[in-house]
């Protein structure tokens, strides 16, 4: 699915990235906390997360995230908008709860980037 | 030696022998409390592996216990240093701070526990979650600590399993 179907699904606002809507994503990966991110989001998923600081841009930025969905009509401060330019990773805000943005696109076709965890998830 | 208060969980074995060829070896400075700056070490680290041409998987998960270890050394540390070692057999990350040190690293390396303040959780770290994840993520970890100096982690992620 393209993300800028994604953007209609959620109605969700582009906060960097409007030249990037055409690019396709499958998977998401949804969590506020940042350690479970890094061991369980996938490359090329979507992370849908209510934290907006610098920091969840740069974890993004390493695993090699697609997009960033702020849930919760989170927007981002000043400085992760310029590193999300920076490194190109695309930030849409929605005002649907993680809940709700999650059911929405599940209900869409995309899935997790994994199922469940389970001893070696780590591995995939 | 810092040897006061240490536990290996996975006895190493030494893994960069002098006679392999070295293909990387870096070291990077990281400010303990400047969590403007956390994560940009990690990221670096993560285009050296990718410009070498590593397998993905390696690539991340160097990326992940780099990241981890990044964040706890500003969490927690005044200063610390990591260093890069790539061999065509591993990528070794040893990390090196001047801080509390880690007083039961046994309980540390338990999931959920956590001494992070509230700046940490705003991150979205301090769950516990740290060394665990070093842990699983590497293929080899070593740690050791003393109180009031620093705390010592080296990890290995293998580039050809045996």
């Amino acid at each position: 699915m393209k993300l800028r179907e994604i953007k209609e699904i959620l109605n969700a606002e582009v906060i960097v990235g409007e030249d990037k809507l055409d690019i396709e994503v499958k998977t998401a990966f949804g969590a506020d906390l940042m350690s479970d991110v890094l061991a369980f989001a996938k490359a090329g998923s979507m992370l849908l997360t209510g934290l907006t600081n610098t920091q969840v841009v740069r974890i993004a930025n390493v695993l090699d995230i697609a997009a960033i969905i702020l849930v919760r009509g989170k927007k981002p401060p000043a400085e992760a908008i310029a590193l999300a330019k920076d490194v190109h990773i695309p930030i849409l805000t929605t005002k649907y709860i993680l809940f709700e943005t999650a059911g929405r696109l599940f209900a869409k076709g995309i899935v997790g980037c994994l199922e469940k965890v389970e001893a070696g998830s780590e591995r995939i | 030696m810092r040897k006061a208060s240490s536990a290996v969980w996975k006895k190493l074995k030494p893994e960069v022998n002098a006679s392999e060829n070295i293909l990387v070896k870096n070291s990077f400075d990281v400010d303990g409390g400047n969590f403007d700056t956390a994560g940009t070490v990690s990221t670096r680290i993560k285009s050296i592996l990718k410009e070498q041409g590593l397998p993905s998987d390696v690539v991340r998960r160097s990326a992940i216990v780099s990241y981890e270890a990044e964040i706890n050394v500003v969490s927690y540390a005044k200063r610390g240093v990591i260093n890069l070692t790539v061999t065509p057999a591993a990528v070794e990350i040893a990390v090196n701070d001047e801080g509390p040190g880690i007083p039961d690293i046994e309980k540390a390396m338990q999931q959920g526990y956590s001494t992070a303040s509230q700046q940490i959780r705003e991150m979205g770290f301090g769950a516990g979650m740290g060394l665990y994840n070093i842990k699983s993520y590497s293929d080899r970890f070593d740690i050791s600590s003393e109180v009031d100096k620093g705390t010592f982690l080296k990890m290995i992620i293998l580039i050809q399993k045996p």
